[in-house]
């Protein structure tokens, strides 16, 4: 295993700034919103992370191709990182969605369109992961991931249209919100801002992760051949 | 009943179980990683050590 590169530790420091500046600037810049009260200011994290988590799983169809395409065992690594990663992310923003939905919708949870397919998309990469482990050969393995998580990139549009074409009590970020949802607020300047930043900033921590991820299977690659010709 | 009151609801507290739970799984999955790294690194060296051992 090489040593890490510079630009990684780079990436890791401007990260974690970014977060830490980011961070200041939900709780000591935006203003707190007229009716919800601080409760709004986890929207800015909250749709960042969903959008990593969506990010993500993109990553991982393209990854998917390009290894039907080329046959590269790295591309597998990538589609597995990224896949890895958004399911953290999207949990997140799952788990944030359902504490800020406590006091503005009264209930922890609803069958509501984006709910529902937020939770089917969080379902089917979670079953990616646990599939691939039941896959020995590494061939197989990584043809059945990229097969997967092209097929499995079909929840994501919906996902994220899911509030545009149905009927729905979630917000929408950007553009007109149906008239039946409950915690939409008019964006000031100050929080259009930090909520640009945050979606830049978890885009960076996204590409830090996604490259750490990345080492850790080319390591474990390694591992893995080395075991087999310690063995024979 | 959100929407009755007069003035921001009092929610600070939901505002601080979520960023409990953005900045908690975040870093239990940096830790992860961190951890699987050093496993792995260990792993290595010992393969490593077994290999250079069965050549000499």
């Amino acid at each position: 295993m090489e040593t890490k590169p510079r630009l990684l530790t780079t990436l890791d420091f401007v990260t974690i700034i970014l977060l830490a500046v980011a961070t200041t600037l939900v709780f000591f810049f935006t203003p707190i919103e007229a009716v919800m009260g601080n409760v709004q200011k986890v929207f800015y994290f909250h749709v960042a992370n969903a959008w990593v988590g969506m990010l993500g799983f993109m990553a991982s169809a393209i990854a998917g191709i390009a290894y039907l395409r080329t046959g590269k065992r790295s591309w597998d690594i990538v589609g597995m990182a990224s896949v890895e990663i958004s399911v953290v992310f999207l949990l997140i923003a799952i788990v944030t969605g359902s504490i800020w939905a406590r006091p503005v919708w009264n209930t922890w949870w609803t069958w509501d369109p984006r709910l529902t397919t937020a939770a089917i998309m969080e379902l089917i990469y979670a079953a990616y992961l646990l599939l691939r482990q039941g896959i020995e050969d590494p061939d197989r393995r990584a043809r059945f991931g990229a097969v997967y998580a092209i097929l499995g990139f079909i929840s994501v549009p919906l996902t994220f249209l899911s509030i545009r074409i149905f009927r729905t009590i979630h917000p929408v970020v950007i553009g007109n919100s149906d008239p039946s949802a409950q915690g939409s607020f008019d964006m000031s300047s100050a929080m259009l801002r930090t909520f640009m930043f945050s979606l830049l900033v978890f885009s960076f921590i996204f590409a830090d992760l996604l490259w750490h991820r990345i080492r850790l299977g080319h390591l474990a690659d390694k591992v893995e051949q080395l075991k087999l010709k310690v063995t024979q | 009943m959100l929407f009755l009151q007069q003035g921001p609801a009092q929610t600070t507290n939901y505002m601080i179980a979520g960023y409990t739970v953005i900045f908690g799984v975040i870093l239990f999955y940096v830790l992860s990683l961190y951890l699987r790294h050093r496993n792995l690194k260990r792993d290595l060296d010992t393969l490593q050590e077994l290999e250079n051992k069965t050549n000499t």
